[in-house]
């Protein structure tokens, strides 16, 4: 059997490489080698390329004045083109109104880790990105110190200039920037911060988006918008069914649709393929309107595949009965079977989650060019260095040859770390003699050919004792896996996978056991916002509440006794697959602090009036749930008509990040983060039938409008120094929803929703 | 051959008149402030004026615009300094933006009709433009912040 082919880093990374796109090898790693793995790294340490702080890098400055910040990680609407640049502006004491962002290319030897996703950019580049920042304001305080001649100690960088104490003299930094760009930065030691008291940009959330002005006059440009000189268009039809190869291609009618150009073949690649693409038919055209006539009159005819059975409904029974049977220990404290025995009062429950496309605005899109060897490609990508190598490598160019360029991501929520639509550009680009190529993708090509949030049963017991205390807790959740992309299906979910929401349960409970059953996947599945925090965490503070009710209890207090005293929860940090993944940061640095978790409850709690009288078929729930190193809790307010209409008139969101930039995108995150709960909640779900996806855009996948959206986001930030590390912002305020939703119903109207989504569960 | 005024300017398109006017502003005047979401009316990021009302241009064929004005984000103001414009900057209503020319084209188109819109009159005038990265409660600020000139 094939074991490790390219090299061996250490555990982590690989573990790190599968969220970072990276080889997947780890699977296969013999467990000697697991044992032998150097000191683990963590954070920024851990991801390829790690992190890159000098200030020539990132930071230029005209003879005007105007400083350039260059930002390396992708904006998809979390903030981060504001945010990153917003730290080193700063650290380097810099006026905001001459501040200009511009996007960095996909280059991670130069810049460091661009992978965005995991909710990692702040949490890895906060500190890099004020020792940038700092470092820059030295080297202008070091070049007016030689410009004037005076002692380094008697000069101060100060809102754009530099000021020299004993005489008032002041030089800007337009004058000191062709000095400045001379010098080699300090040393990492040497490098001086600011004191966070005297921050007047980070932490008060008081900036404008940076693209705020193209965004309101149609000139920002997205991955979708790309326009080169003589560029062609095109469509791709891809397998019905996942893992079906094409048998035969009539393209007569195609070829005689008015601007068509050209038919082309897109090889596959066998399963697992990774980001390589699903390999179809493409039509290449003057415009994308003629590529899709072209393409409605191609006709085709695929080959069988073994997914061709892929039925929703069947899966979702197999799913089921195997979480009902005892499977892999994840974790296991006390004896819970006894204690399930001997328990005063029994509670079981199954849940329920559907397979989700995440529906990101933008389809996908991507634009190649290739000239003299070298490949060029404008796209909108939540990792664009995983771009170059895959793009090179299908193309067998040296990664050198490949150029990434990143436009605006029309909404990423996880698609857009997979890349395949950028190598079906430079396949294209290559079949017409590197012409300039966009494909194309439409709405039901995203729908029906994403990679699939997991499908997941989650199966529950607890054991109450004559008070109603918890006394025995089992949760065993049952998944195909992500690591089925990159490797042979794994059929276990992978450390990142049960680390989110089901090892790291937070409960007070004696007898604890976790487990993981066996899934096949039979589509490619892929992370979305959050991951299995999703499915995990709905079943978890939901059956939290279902205990609740059955011990009689405010489901809030008892959420609070099931967390237990304020305490660092020691997670297994034994071998694979056990070892708890946090994350892949360092838990000596983010524990499992219970205190925090307690903390978000009665904040929002409180902010909520938690207790407050409602009109009638109005009810509150509450849940909560640290996932990326944040902690946040939701009360959310829900109003169920007569009809079984529902609505959430209210919402309070409290999260504890730790130390934070930018709070009003702290805030917008979150209010998103509502509105993609009340849609995965309410409405969405992709379903298969014979191994199709039944679902094909926006009128049958369905998602919030603003008429069904929750009508108020209340967000309580709990404040924090800089002492305490910062957390994900962009993930943590999801998983939440859903079941505080759910409870808030049950509150309201007394019916337990077991299965998502809601859809006409309450109609009459 | 078709002629209509797009933005201020004469243009004339003898192509397919099922083409949709989605493509002809984007593939063929590279007018891409307009965006494509779904093809089938159901988004509303494509969201344009026809001869002053929001209309989807992914289901305006080019062959019913003959002598129609189209107005598209570039053209809704020529400095960015439209109300609907300012009240969004104001409330940093855009996550990844995608969706907002559409949004400010049905705000825009809303507000001209329904100077003072309720809620109710909002929820109905905005139900079709859908933003994924769930930023409608910054819409329905912005949107009364526009009424009110309060930017
Ligand atoms: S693209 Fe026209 S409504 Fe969606
Ligand atoms: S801002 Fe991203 S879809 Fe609306």
């Amino acid at each position: 059997m094939a074991r490790i082919s390219i090299e061996q880093p250490s555990r982590r990374l690989l573990l790190q490489g599968v969220a970072a796109g990276g080889l997947l090898l780890a699977l296969r790693l013999p467990a000697a080698a697991v044992e032998a793995a150097p000191e683990a790294k963590y954070g920024a340490d851990a991801m390829p390329h790690g992190v890159v702080r000098d200030p020539h890098v990132f930071v230029s400055i005209a003879p005007d004045g105007i400083v350039t910040i260059l930002c390396h990680r992708a904006e998809m609407g979390q903030g981060v083109r504001t945010g990153l640049p917003m730290i080193i502006a700063e650290e380097l004491d810099a006026d905001w109104a001459k501040v200009r962002v511009r996007q960095a290319p996909g280059d991670e030897p130069r810049y460091g880790n661009q992978d965005t996703d995991g909710s990692r950019s702040t949490r890895h580049f906060l500190q890099p990105m004020r020792e940038c920042g700092a470092a820059a304001r030295m080297l202008l305080e070091d070049a007016a110190a030689a410009r004037w001649g005076v002692k380094r100690e008697e000069v101060a960088a100060r809102n754009h200039e530099v000021v020299h104490a004993p005489t008032g003299r002041t030089l800007g930094y337009g004058a000191l920037a062709a000095d400045a760009a001379k010098l080699r930065p300090p040393a990492l030691e040497a490098i001086r911060l600011k004191d966070p008291a005297s921050f007047r940009y980070i932490g008060k959330g008081e900036l404008g988006l940076v693209d705020n002005f193209d965004i309101t006059t149609g000139r920002a440009v997205y991955g979708q918008d790309t326009i080169l000189p003589g560029m062609l268009f095109a469509v791709v039809a891809r397998p019905p069914v996942f893992g079906a190869s094409l048998a035969a291609v009539d393209d007569g009618a195609a070829l005689k649709v008015p601007g068509v150009v050209k038919v082309v073949r897109i090889e596959g690649t066998p399963a697992p393929a990774k980001f390589q693409p699903l390999g179809g038919v493409a039509v290449v055209a003057r415009n994308t309107w003629a590529a899709m006539q072209g393409r409605e009159a191609l006709k085709l005819r695929w080959n069988d595949s073994p997914h061709a059975g892929y039925d929703s409904e069947a899966y979702r029974a197999a799913l089921t009965e195997t979480s009902r049977k005892p499977a892999r220990r994840l974790r296991d404290e006390g004896d819970a079977t006894d204690a399930l025995a001997k328990a005063a009062k029994r509670v079981a429950a199954d849940y329920y989650t559907p397979h989700l496309a995440h529906a990101q605005m933008e389809p996908p899109a991507a634009t190649a060019r290739i000239r003299d060897g070298a490949c060029e490609v404008w796209t909108s990508a939540q990792s664009p260095y995983s771009v170059r190598g895959e793009v090179a490598a299908r193309l067998k160019l040296p990664i050198e040859k490949v150029t990434v360029t990143c436009e605006l991501l029309g909404g990423g929520f996880g698609r857009k770390s997979k890349c395949d639509y950028a190598v079906e550009a430079a396949l294209l680009s290559q079949a017409m003699d590197g012409q300039p190529v966009k494909v194309v993708w439409t709405r039901e090509d995203d729908i029906q050919h994403d990679y699939f949030h997991t499908v997941a049963a989650d199966h529950l017991e607890a054991g109450l004792d004559a008070e109603g205390r918890a006394s025995a807790w089992l949760h065993r959740s049952v998944f195909p896996s992500i690591g089925s992309i990159f490797a042979p299906d794994p059929k276990h979910g992978m450390a990142f996978e049960v680390g989110m929401g089901l090892q790291d349960t937070p409960f007070a409970v004696p007898n604890l056991r976790i487990e993981n059953g066996e899934a096949e996947a039979h589509t490619r599945i892929g992370w979305f916002r959050s991951v299995l925090n999703v499915p995990h965490v709905f079943a978890m503070q939901s059956f939290a509440a279902e205990l609740a009710h059955a011990a009689g209890r405010d489901q809030k207090d008892y959420l609070l006794e099931l967390i237990g005293p304020p305490r660092q929860i020691p997670l297994p940090q034994g071998t694979e697959p056990t070892q708890y993944w946090n994350y892949n940061e360092d838990p000596r640095k983010y524990p499992v602090d219970t205190g925090r978790l307690r903390r978000v409850v009665e904040l929002a709690a409180e902010k909520a009036d938690w207790g407050r009288s409602l009109p009638p078929r109005h009810g509150l729930g509450i849940a909560a749930h640290r996932s990326f190193v944040t902690y946040v809790a939701t009360v959310v307010e829900v109003a169920v008509d007569d009809q079984g209409r529902v609505s959430v008139p209210r919402v309070d969101v409290a999260v504890d990040c730790g130390f934070f930039v930018n709070p009003d995108r702290i805030r917008s995150q979150m209010e998103g983060a509502c509105v993609m709960g009340m849609s995965l909640a309410m409405k969405s779900a992709i379903t298969f039938k014979g191994g199709q996806v039944q679902q094909s855009n926006y009128t049958d996948y369905e998602v919030c409008r603003i008429d069904d959206a929750p009508r108020e986001v209340r967000v309580h930030i709990v404040p924090a120094g800089i002492e305490v590390p910062p957390g994900g912002v962009g993930e943590p305020g999801l998983p939440p929803f859903a079941p505080a939703l759910c409870n808030a119903i049950f509150a309201a109207v007394g019916k337990r929703i077991r299965e998502l989504p809601i859809a006409e569960q309450l109609k009459a | 051959m078709v002629k209509l005024r797009v933005n201020g300017e004469d243009r004339s398109f003898d192509g397919d008149p099922a083409m949709p006017l989605l493509w002809y502003l984007r593939d063929e005047l590279a007018l891409v402030g307009t965006k494509f979401g779904c093809g089938v009316a159901a988004c509303g990021a494509c969201t344009v004026h026809v001869n002053g009302d929001a209309a989807r241009a992914c289901a305006t064929a080019m062959g019913d615009l003959d002598g129609q004005q189209v107005v598209t984000i570039e053209g809704l103001s020529n400095d960015g300094g439209h109300p609907v414009q300012k009240a969004w900057r104001s409330q940093n209503v855009a996550q990844c933006g995608y969706c907002q020319a559409g949004q400010i084209m049905q705000a825009a188109a809303l507000l001209k009709q329904t100077p003072n819109p309720t809620d109710e009159e909002i929820d109905a005038g905005m139900q079709g433009n859908i933003c994924r990265c769930g930023t409608y409660q910054r819409i329905r600020a912005a949107i009364k912040a526009a009424a009110r000139g309060a930017v």
